[in-house]
């Protein structure tokens, strides 16, 4: 039997070969803004674990360098990301000096590269497996509660990023609850408008050139722009309409980025809306009308379900794409994650620009997983169905 | 509506793009009551033109590296060699669309410093997935019967390329390109929060003055490019999917 080398395999062994010998597994300074000095695998971890780290890392590349089964693969790379993981924490403990509390430890560029290639080699055997949505959805949550257990058991709390938590702590969920209300609530609204503003111009031609054109130079503006530029009708609104103010609206804050956010979810909204009903088979339509349905129950009981999974996917662009910009809200006082990175940008300390950055990207990548799920599951329904 | 107007309506934008540019101090009448307290109507701390060519180099470098590298990357999971890339590559792209900008860019500071670079590591990533993307459709929904004939006339793999599956996908990927360049042109403009020279700086400057004028004269000025770039590009599709008797999407 010869042996048959795995192509994505050679190039996950050569880049893990790189960060677990070349590149500096933590970064140690003396306090949060000095610049750090890199530290190896085998500097950052008591003698016995670091060996047993690289002894780890070795043996996972190695089953990713040879083809060998999915489930070997599987198991070879979540051991080695959960090692990496664990480790990470015991290396914060072990480099800070005892009762320093100025002292910063953080994951350096080995630990991130580690962290990539055998995500890369999870995601590949993952994408191999082809499992069903529903499967999808529980391996994310298996991670986000390997995730929470490893972050309440405290055993990263003594690297950077969890002191700069642990300083902020109460405006962290505050500023996290804000994120999530911008970035679901300006999508709802943009559902509860854009869905029949979709159906008019499905059902209206004339309207439809005039309404996508619109929402599409909408599109163009730069985000930072349109945030500031509704900051003067809003501020407006506030001092002039009755009751505006003591609904929360004002010129600055969260009131300008709610309305950016909610005129950049119209585009998708409205034109996957019109795409999916065009796209409902004229048969079906004529069915519907041979049986003597009303036009309000065609729309919700054949045209509607029929372009479901398109108008979900419009969903999903713009959940994703609001989980982002959201971010963008803290330059005009909107709050969110964006907060810690604007901070973090301005004093250098790149901890806190993770401590907004991190939790931004994975909100982003549940979103994405989750509503990927739910769209293949209602067109598979749909293909079943309609078969 | 007649023939001539959205060719006439671009023609006047251009002029007047060119125009604002050029000589803003003709416009200032107009911004002027966007402003408080005496406050500079033009941006006044570095002139216009030279920031929007700064922007718009920023953004064709982006893109010309995200198109050199995503086409290259398409062609490659797409030959038989790279066939097991595949998957894979589609999921990455996926996953790398999560990643939020402000998130690259904050993130690539420390790698590189403030500056240009991070903008175009930033605009880079986020050039290469539509590419990318459009790349693959194009390459992998070429007629069959085309591609075998091709085969059969005995060209190699390399003329295949060259002569029929690149040629047929090039309005698809121009697609792709174009949605990136309108991506970047807004992204760049994020740049400036870490001091990259492009019509942020003048969006920025207005958001910590608290001065319109300065918010509306950059944001109209990228929306302005955004728009016609995006014309343009859509025309060159057009002309390329014309000749190739594909439709473009």
């Amino acid at each position: 039997m010869n042996i048959r080398f795995d192509k994505l395999g050679v190039v996950i062994a050569a880049i893990v070969a790189y960060a677990a010998f070349a590149a500096p597994f933590a970064t140690f300074r003396a306090n949060r803004i000095v610049p750090g000095q890199a530290r190896s695998i085998l500097e950052a971890l008591p003698a016995t674990t670091g060996t047993l780290l690289l002894a780890i890392v070795v043996a996972a590349a190695l089953i990713a360098l040879f083809r060998t089964p999915l489930v070997l693969r599987l198991a070879a790379s979540v051991v080695a990301l959960a090692a990496i993981a664990l480790l990470i924490g015991v290396a914060g403990t072990f480099l800070t000096p005892a009762g320093n509390t100025f002292a910063r430890v953080s994951p350096a560029s080995g630990f991130w590269i580690l962290i990539f290639a055998f995500t890369l080699l999870l995601a590949d055997v993952l994408t191999r497996l082809n499992l069903s949505p529903l499967a999808r959805v529980g391996v994310l949550v298996v991670a986000a509660l390997a995730i929470g257990l490893l972050l309440i058991s405290g055993s990263w709390d003594n690297l950077s990023i969890l002191k700069e938590y642990a300083n902020r702590a109460d405006s962290f969920w505050a500023e996290g609850s804000k994120h999530v209300t911008l970035a679901l609530g300006s999508l709802l609204a943009a559902v509860v408008i854009g869905l029949p503003l979709g159906i008019l111009c499905h059902r209206v031609e004339r309207l439809r050139a005039g309404v996508l054109n619109v929402l599409n130079i909408i599109q163009t503006i730069p985000s930072i722009a349109l945030f500031g530029l509704l900051i003067a009708p809003l501020g407006w609104v506030a001092t002039h309409v009755p009751g505006a103010a003591a609904l929360g609206i004002r010129g600055i804050g969260t009131a300008p980025a709610f309305v950016a956010l909610f005129l950049y979810s119209l585009l998708p909204v409205v034109a996957n809306t019109v795409v999916g009903l065009a796209g409902v088979p004229r048969a079906a339509n004529d069915a519907a009308r041979g049986m003597g349905m009303t036009d309000r129950q065609r729309l919700f009981g054949v045209e509607f379900p029929l372009a479901f999974p398109v108008i979900l996917t419009g969903i999903r662009i713009v959940l994703v794409q609001n989980i982002g910009l959201a971010t963008i809200a803290a330059l005009i006082g909107g709050g969110g994650f964006g907060v810690f990175v604007f901070q973090g940008v301005g004093q250098t300390a790149m901890d806190l620009v993770l401590l907004g950055a991190v939790p931004t990207v994975a909100l982003a990548f549940a979103a994405a997983i989750i509503l990927d799920a739910v769209i293949e599951m209602t067109a598979t329904k749909r293909r079943v169905e309609t078969a | 509506m007649k023939a001539w107007l959205p060719s006439l309506l671009r023609l006047a934008l251009v002029v007047l793009l060119v125009a604002f540019v050029t000589n803003p101090g003709w416009f200032e009448p107009l911004l002027k009551p966007l402003t408080e307290n005496n406050a500079p109507v033009i941006y006044n701390q570095g002139s216009l033109l030279t920031l929007t060519l700064l922007h718009l180099r920023t953004v064709l470098i982006a893109t010309v590296a995200a198109t050199i590298v995503a086409v290259a990357l398409a062609i490659l999971v797409t030959r038989p060699a790279g066939a097991e890339f595949l998957p894979l590559s589609r999921s990455l792209v996926n996953i790398g669309q999560t990643f939020p900008p402000v998130a690259v860019l904050a993130l690539a500071v420390p790698a590189v410093g403030f500056g240009e670079k991070p903008t175009l590591i930033a605009l880079f990533l986020y050039g290469l997935l539509p590419i990318f993307e459009n790349a693959l459709t194009g390459l992998t929904t070429l007629p069959a019967n085309v591609v075998e004939a091709a085969r059969g006339a005995g060209m190699t793999g390399w003329q295949r390329l060259t002569k029929v599956e690149l040629p047929l996908s090039a309005p698809i990927i121009l697609g792709g390109i174009r949605l990136s360049v309108v991506i970047s042109l807004a992204t760049a403009t994020i740049g400036s929060t870490v001091a990259a020279k492009t019509l942020g700086e003048v969006i920025i400057a207005g958001l910590l003055s608290n001065n319109l004028a300065f918010i509306l004269q950059g944001g109209l000025i990228v929306a302005a490019l955004a728009v016609l770039i995006y014309d343009g590009l859509s025309a060159i599709e057009r002309y390329t999917a014309r000749r190739m008797g594909r439709e473009a999407e």
